[in-house]
């Protein structure tokens, strides 16, 4: 190797070092002194060439003295060049810091540069290339390679983008230096000048630089997040919009890596207020006449109404556009070109994965263009919370918020095929509806309360809140008295194993037509409620006075089922609980009729003269009575039917008398 | 009466009139506002309800006519008295005579004699003050208020009437009551109508229990046994009365129609809905 090297060297190279050699042989007769290496090394001209090129073997000796190892001397790096006589062998070997550096050495040697240089790769870093040679200096001294302000120029000198490394070698990441100096981490250092801040080194570590592949490398999945942690300490107290607590613990695995976020390099400060702030976007976005052409040549407005956003919610907690609109580019001109649109889930992860599990979130997902997505009920930059009586969520003013798609005629009542119709309208004249809107209590159920804001589904959907096993749940939010009720009442699943159908809240008191109990309306409605089920019941009902009358003009006074059975607390008679039990009837009967007594209440309520078996008394009595009518009717039906002709020939008879006597008479008078 | 010719015979005083009007007041107001309930869920039974304002008008309607009822009940009692004084029979005579309202061997010999002629096979009967089937209407009424009237009572009074009967006889009375009024609503208004009113010899209307008094010719031709007796017994004269003044002829008429179309219509209505309810 040290002859081929010779050969490479020029001539006239070869003849100085001989000179020099010759010069120098009296000095190192003795022990290698610094001095005597100086002697040759400190003229500034001395060079040697390789490659044809010629390169400087000159030594600043006052670099040296300044340098870390300036207390050392030349031969305790340069072992080689301690010889006897006026020449060292030429070249020198390669100076091995691991001789005293041992440790780093071997980390060194595994590292992905130790590695590279063990493969000859002619990139490989050595030790001096980031340390530099006889002017190696502290990490904490400015002038140093290592200071923390020089590492990314330090790393920059290969792994700038068009070095021959990156031209040579497949990086996965590109712009690393260019995307770190936009970074929050570069702008912290090199705009910022803050010695705090992250540089290539506090993630890559300095020797021991593996690739992220390499599950010990710092940047590994599984220990990017502890290396990041070195300084965000309290890091998961930011994240808990996003990212349940405990997971950080319990199953790290679960959960993405800093990196899957922030852009290892492009850590996203780099956008943010002080980068881009509102005001540059609005330099363009503040003129109402901004437009956009869309692909199929419609026009799009893209003026941002400053006032709106001045009062919205996300002003208020100082959100910049760029946090929302994230996907700027600075290589764009403007910057927001084809940023796409909002995700909302960037800050409100939860919501939007309950929404996407919604019926709205799931036509959205087909491209359903008429799929609300988040702007649709909440707006766009006049955001403001439900607290606002001007937000389109608050309470008083979501039923016109839903009706816009809801309303009969609207785009969501075209595609609906169920059974609700008119339900605004239905809505607005129910108890909730007037409620809200007449009387203007904030605590009457909107559409909301009952249909949840964000995860609305179908009530044939399980998991919806107004399907008929969760619906009580959804009623009992503020009818909690009465739930507690229910659950103990022959209806409630609890108390009734069975596999019919129970019936829930909205099974009589509708949907959307809910009204109080004690208006006719919904007086009316029991009977066909309860006979929904109760069939036979009702039609025996119909036969008595309470069922009869029920029927006229004002009937909803008369019993209904509820009167007697109980609403919420509804229990068969033998329960000792029920309002019809032997305990309780006589009481039951006095709400209507004071003077009620024992025998009063064996009154039949639900007879029928039909049923000879349960009743044969009154089956007996209406057929004895059918009997009579029917027995008197015949005999005076054909007593009748017989009179008629014999009727009709008296009257001709008596007609014709008439005629004969007036005949007569006037007969009669002539002749007189 | 256009032809002052025409003599005249009373027939009713004016009690037994006043207590024909207080049944005719009641009766229809019973049996409309009886069979608006029966029938309640018919169209025609809730216009009534509806035009009479609420189910609860019609109870106090019909309450109060059940009241009138009661009372010309009562006075039907206190006219038979009088008539029983009047005649001057023992009391099982009156009963018992042949021109009594109960009816008696001779109505059933006139029954059969009355059918043989609808037949031609005889001639009419020689039919007296009363006929067989106005018995029948008057003893019809006379068990009628009786029945329905007691039961109804039980109705109005469940509390009261319990504490002595068990619950479920106020289930009994309900079919009592309210089948027998179909039957004497359905029987007044068809047959009641037809024998008196509506065949051919008397049609339209006979309005002689408004005006109390019917052509002689009348009397003669429909009655011949009570005619050939007030001649034998020379008391005809002595029922021979003027007419009734027009206005009232008039007046009795328009009362006449308005009961009988109001009859009438209740009558088809129910046959109307009984043969579509059990049809």
């Amino acid at each position: 190797m040290i002859q081929a090297d010779l050969k490479r060297i020029g001539l006239g190279g070869f003849f100085l070092i001989i000179a020099l050699f010759l010069v120098l042989k009296p000095v190192t007769v003795l022990a290698v002194t610094d001095d005597d290496c100086l002697d040759c090394h400190s003229e500034e001209d001395i060079v040697a060439e390789k490659d044809g090129e010629e390169y400087s073997l000159y030594v600043d000796e006052q670099v040296f003295l300044n340098s870390l190892h300036g207390e050392n001397g030349c031969v305790s790096c340069h072992e080689d060049a301690e010889v006897e006589g006026d020449e060292h062998p030429f070249p020198l070997a390669r100076v091995d810091c691991a001789n005293c550096h041992d440790e780093v050495g071997e980390i060194y040697a595994n590292s992905l540069h130790g590695q590279a240089l063990e493969a000859n790769d002619p990139y490989a870093p050595y030790c001096s290339d980031c340390h530099g040679k006889h002017d190696i200096l502290s990490h904490d001294n400015r002038k140093s390679r290592t200071f923390i302000m020089n590492i990314p120029f330090t790393c920059g000198g290969c792994h700038r983008e068009g070095t021959g490394m990156t031209k040579t070698h497949d990086i996965s990441k590109h712009n690393v230096l260019e995307n770190y100096s936009m970074s929050i981490h570069g702008e912290g250092l090199l705009r910022k000048g803050l010695t705090v801040t992250a540089v290539c080194s506090s993630c890559h570590t300095s020797h021991n630089v593996l690739p992220h592949t390499d599950p010990n490398s710092t940047i590994s999945r599984q220990n990017v997040v502890k290396t990041c942690m070195k300084c965000h300490a309290n890091i998961e107290d930011a994240h808990t919009k996003i990212i349940r607590g405990e997971l950080w613990e319990k199953e790290p695995h679960l959960i993405p890596a800093c990196v899957e976020c922030h852009g290892p390099h492009k850590a996203r400060r780099v956008l943010y207020e002080d980068s881009l702030n509102d005001l540059f976007c609005l330099k363009c976005h503040g003129n109402p006449d901004l437009k956009k052409i869309m692909a199929n040549g419609d026009e799009r407005s893209l003026y941002v109404d400053v006032d709106n956003f001045e009062h919205s919610i996300h002003k208020e907690k100082r959100i910049a556009c760029a946090k929302c609109h994230v996907n700027m580019d600075h290589k764009n001109n403007p910057v927001c070109q084809d940023s796409g649109k909002v995700d909302c889930s960037i800050c409100h992860a939860q919501v939007v994965d309950t929404y996407n599990k919604s019926t709205h979130g799931m036509l959205a997902a087909k491209n359903n263009k008429n799929a609300p997505i988040c702007t649709e009920c909440h707006g766009t930059h006049g955001i403001m919370p439900k607290s606002n009586y001007e937000s389109p969520i608050f309470a008083r003013n979501i039923p016109d918020l839903c009706g816009r798609c809801h309303r009969e005629g609207e785009k969501a009542a075209l595609l609906y095929t169920g059974t609700q119709h008119d339900i605004v309208k239905h809505y607005q004249m129910s108890i909730h509806g007037r409620g809200l809107s007449q009387s203007g209590l904030m605590v009457s159920a909107t559409c909301t309360n009952c249909h949840t804001a964000h995860s609305v589904l179908p009530a044939s959907n399980p998991e919806s809140s107004v399907n008929p096993k969760n619906i009580i749940s959804a009623c009992a939010q503020c009818h909690l008295g009465i739930a507690e009720k229910f659950s103990s009442s022959i209806h409630s699943p609890l108390v009734s194993k069975t596999d019919k159908k129970l019936p829930v809240c909205n099974d009589c008191h509708t949907s959307h037509t809910i009204s109080r109990h004690d208006t006719a309306g919904f007086r009316g409605l029991i009977l066909d409620e309860c006979g929904t089920c109760h069939e036979h019941e009702t039609d025996t009902y119909f036969d008595t006075y309470h069922g009869k009358a029920s029927m006229l003009s004002g009937g909803e006074k008369t019993a209904k089922c509820s009167d007697c059975h109980g609403a919420h607390d509804i229990l068969p008679a033998y329960y000792s609980g029920s309002r019809l039990n032997r305990r309780h009837v006589v009481e039951t009967c006095k709400k209507c009729h004071p003077g009620s007594n024992r025998k009063f209440t064996g009154y039949l309520t639900h007879a029928t003269h039909h049923d000879r078996d349960k009743y044969p008394y009154l089956f007996y009595t209406f057929w004895a009575m059918t009997g009579l009518l029917v027995g008197t009717f015949a005999f005076f039906g054909i007593h009748t039917l017989f009179w008629i002709p014999r009727s009709f020939r008296e009257r001709f008879k008596k007609r014709r008398q008439h005629s004969r006597q007036a005949i007569l008479k006037k007969d009669d008078d002539e002749k007189s | 009466m256009e032809n002052p010719q025409v003599k005249y015979v009373q027939r009713f005083t004016v009690f037994p009139r006043f207590l024909h009007f207080l049944v005719i007041i009641s009766f229809l107001t019973l049996a409309v506002t009886g069979m608006a309930l029966k029938f309640a869920s018919e169209t025609w039974a809730e216009i009534i309800a509806e035009l009479l304002g609420s189910f609860e008008v019609l109870g106090a309607l019909h309450r109060l006519m059940a009241v009138v009822t009661f009372i010309y009940f009562g006075l039907t009692f206190i006219l038979m008295y009088q008539n029983w004084r009047k005649s001057g029979k023992s009391l099982l005579q009156f009963i018992l005579y042949k021109d009594s309202m109960i009816p008696n061997l001779n109505d059933a010999k006139e029954l059969v004699q009355t059918f043989r002629w609808f037949f031609g096979l005889g001639p009419q009967p020689q039919y007296g003050r009363w006929t067989y089937w106005e018995k029948f209407d008057f003893m019809a009424v006379f068990w009628g208020v009786a029945v329905i009237g007691g039961t109804g009572l039980c109705l109005w009074f469940p509390e009261t009437f319990t504490l002595v009967i068990p619950g479920y006889w106020i289930n009994i009375a309900t079919i009592i009551h309210s089948d027998e009024a179909l039957l004497a609503s359905g029987f007044i208004f068809t047959v009641h109508f037809f024998n008196t009113h509506l065949r051919p010899e008397k049609f339209p209307m006979d309005p002689v229990i408004f005006t109390g008094t019917m052509p002689l010719d009348e009397l003669k031709h429909e009655r011949p046994r009570e005619y050939a007796e007030l001649v034998a017994s020379g008391k005809l004269d002595e029922v021979i009365v003027e007419p009734v003044p027009r206005w009232f002829f008039v007046i009795s008429h328009i009362f006449g129609f308005t009961a009988l179309g109001i009859g009438l219509t209740l009558v088809i209505s129910i046959i109307f809905s009984m043969v579509y309810l059990y049809l």
